[in-house]
């Protein structure tokens, strides 16, 4: 143990359920949501030839996950930023 | 792109496509299930695994929940899981060997066997993640460039993504209104649609992705990154790659359903003793449509059959509604689809042979990376950490390479009995269910529930593991009558619904008995900040004796 530096461990666990919770809530709307539930609602709408309820469910809701991840990384690195875990 | 390739597996390659090209709609299942569930790993376990900083899925159970039958147990699910798994890989194996040979199926399957035992049993498991990468490379090369031909034949657009959503070349009608206009036209469900109740469709989408993230060969992948962010990264690298591909195959489905019906089906057919030329030319003299050398070449592997019902020699391929009355006469199995896919579209000869190669790397990348899992289940968690301790590396390594030889062996046999299982995709389909019923639970919890205990862990696990199981043997072999499923969630999605079961029970075992010691507690609270338990661990190896 060298300098202790008093780490809001607490805080920082409860930023982190926060970003969490609202990622997989955007998961659960891309796939579940318009790829399934809502999937005929949103059929009354079309992505070039292809239905959007069906479009999602085979290729939109893909698109969505990876930009999720990817925003997920940016986001933790600035939680652990914030809360000095890193550098 | 190791993950990618590991994952990436003789289903993505080989099954998927042609499952979507049959299922239409129905096989969103398996792109939405299998992709999303590496959001739920990225976010939910491989930081917090990476944390804990054990090296396999048994390790980690048996440490988080401070018992060696919990370990026992997290070993009996990670085998399981794995065997049949590998199952669907041989499958895949057995089908581009065959077809590629022209032999029949279960030949295949065992040259097939023969090749993974040299590659991953004797090669050692070093090599394995180098040879991965460049697998994926070969993977994604042979599946997207016969892609973008038959996209550009299609629709005149050279993105397979967007040829999706495109028009028909020198037509004003949508591809896929087309394909639906083709497909009921025949008797079949519009392409569009699914036959599959809503509840099924979602359960199966579900049990595929906590499957996903629950499946032990890919999760091992995350012990070992430098850190809980670069795990994050790394399984976004995974699934950009897994898009990739994944994004290609409704559309190859899609154009796979319309070659495929355009070029046999009122189609004459040719036997075995003819002439194909002389014959082929006669028939079209008189304005017929012979039946294509590339059914003539897969019609060897047995994968494919035709069966002349009424007598008039022409190949009618007709579902079960068909509005002129006719019967079906034609089988095709799935799995044919991607591999013969260039075949009917008439592409050169290495368009064809790169897809072989593509989906041979695809299944023994995924059968290396299972192997690796299986032996180190069956020599690090259960012989030396549990049974013999005081093993030796020599001895360990012994164990490693004969656990994989059998895993083999057995997985091939498996494979070709296995045939009424249903395709490769479906085989795998079991694969992520039982993940999803028995390891993601606990794994699960065991990073966000501080409470959670040794005996919820074990009660959790077999729950899920026997609850599954039991299902998907009792309807796939016993009871074939699906009127009678729980709910109507076929053996494919029920994995999702005793993945709920098993957390239900865990939690429910958990609070009835004693709360896990204290320094269990400090141990997930570490895990969840990253460079906690690094420093702890690190000082605690230097103030060892």
């Amino acid at each position: 143990m060298q300098e202790k530096i008093e780490i809001d461990g607490k805080g920082y666990w409860r930023a982190v359920l926060r970003l969490t919770l609202s990622l997989l809530a955007i998961w659960f709307l891309a796939s579940y949501g318009a790829g399934i539930l809502f999937r005929d609602f949103l059929d009354q709408v079309k992505i070039g030839g292809a239905p959007l309820g069906f479009w999602f469910a085979q290729n939109g809701a893909i698109y969505v996950f990876v930009v999720l991840i990817f925003y997920y990384c940016w986001a933790m690195g600035r939680l652990e930023r914030k809360f000095g875990l890193r550098g | 792109m190791a993950t990618a390739a590991d994952w990436m597996s003789a289903a993505s390659f080989l099954s998927m496509a042609g499952l979507i090209a049959f299922l239409g709609y129905g096989g969103s299942v398996y792109l939405m299930g299998w992709t999303g569930g590496f959001v739920l790993l990225a976010l939910l376990l491989a930081p917090f695994l990476r944390e804990f900083g054990k090296f396999t899925v048994p390790d980690f159970v048996g440490d988080r929940y401070y018992s060696t039958t919990a370990r026992v147990i997290a070993v009996v699910c990670t085998l399981f899981i794995s065997f049949t798994y590998i199952a669907g890989q041989m499958k895949g194996v057995g089908v581009a060997f065959s077809g590629f040979l022209g032999v029949p199926f279960e030949w295949g399957i065992g040259i097939g066997m023969v090749i993974v035992f040299i590659y991953a049993v004797l090669g050692g498991m070093k090599g394995v993640t180098y040879t991965q990468v460049a697998q994926y490379v070969v993977m994604i090369f042979a599946y997207t460039v016969p892609a973008i031909f038959i996209s550009l034949i299609i629709t005149g657009n050279a993105i397979p993504q967007l040829g999706f959503i495109s028009n028909v070349r020198g037509d004003e009608i949508s591809m896929l209104d087309k394909l639906n206009e083709v497909v009921t036209g025949l008797g079949f469900g519009a392409y569009t649609e699914t036959s599959k109740s809503k509840l099924d469709v979602f359960a199966i989408t579900g049990a595929l992705m906590f499957g996903t993230a629950g499946l032990p060969h890919v999760i091992v992948r995350f012990f070992t990154v430098r850190s809980a962010s670069a795990a994050r990264y790394s399984a976004g690298w995974a699934l950009v790659f897994i898009a990739l591909l994944y994004t290609t195959a409704p559309a190859v489905g899609a154009f796979a359903r319309l070659n495929f019906i355009n070029t046999v089906n009122d189609a004459t057919y040719i036997e075995d003793g003819e002439d194909y030329d002389m014959t082929a030319a006669a028939i079209v003299a008189e304005g017929g449509k012979p039946v294509p050398v590339w059914y003539k070449d897969w019609e060897k592997t047995g994968l494919l059959s035709y069966e002349d019902l009424n007598g008039d020699g022409i190949m009618q391929y007709r579902g079960p509604n068909a509005p002129d009355g006719l019967q079906n006469e034609l089988k095709p199995s799935n799995d044919i689809f991607v591999l013969a896919n260039p075949q009917i579209a008439q592409l050169p000869g290495w368009v064809v042979g790169l897809m072989v190669a593509g989906g041979l790397a695809a299944a023994l990348s995924t059968a290396a990376g299972l192997l690796m899992v299986i032996s180190s289940a069956v020599s690090h968690d259960l012989c030396r950490k549990t049974l013999f301790k005081d093993m030796n590396d020599k001895t360990e390594l012994r164990v490693a390479r004969g656990a994989a030889a059998s895993a083999v062996f057995a997985a091939g046999l498996l494979g070709i009995f296995s045939s009424q299982l249903g395709f490769v995709a479906q085989v795998v389909a079991f694969a992520f269910g039982l993940a999803a019923a028995s390891l993601f639970p606990t794994i699960f919890l065991g990073i966000f529930w501080k409470r959670m205990n040794r005996e919820g862990a074990i009660a959790s696990m077999i729950f899920g593991l026997v609850a599954t199981f039991t299902y998907i043997v009792y309807f796939k072999f016993v009871d074939l009558d699906p009127t009678h499923w729980f709910l109507g969630v076929s053996p494919e999605g029920i994995g999702f619904l005793f993945m709920l079961g098993s957390l239900a029970v865990g939690m429910a075992v958990s609070v009835i008995t004693a709360p896990p010691p204290q320094e269990i507690q400090d141990i997930v609270e570490d895990i969840r900040v990253p460079g906690l338990r690094r420093t702890l661990s690190v000082a605690q190896e230097h103030s060892a004796p």
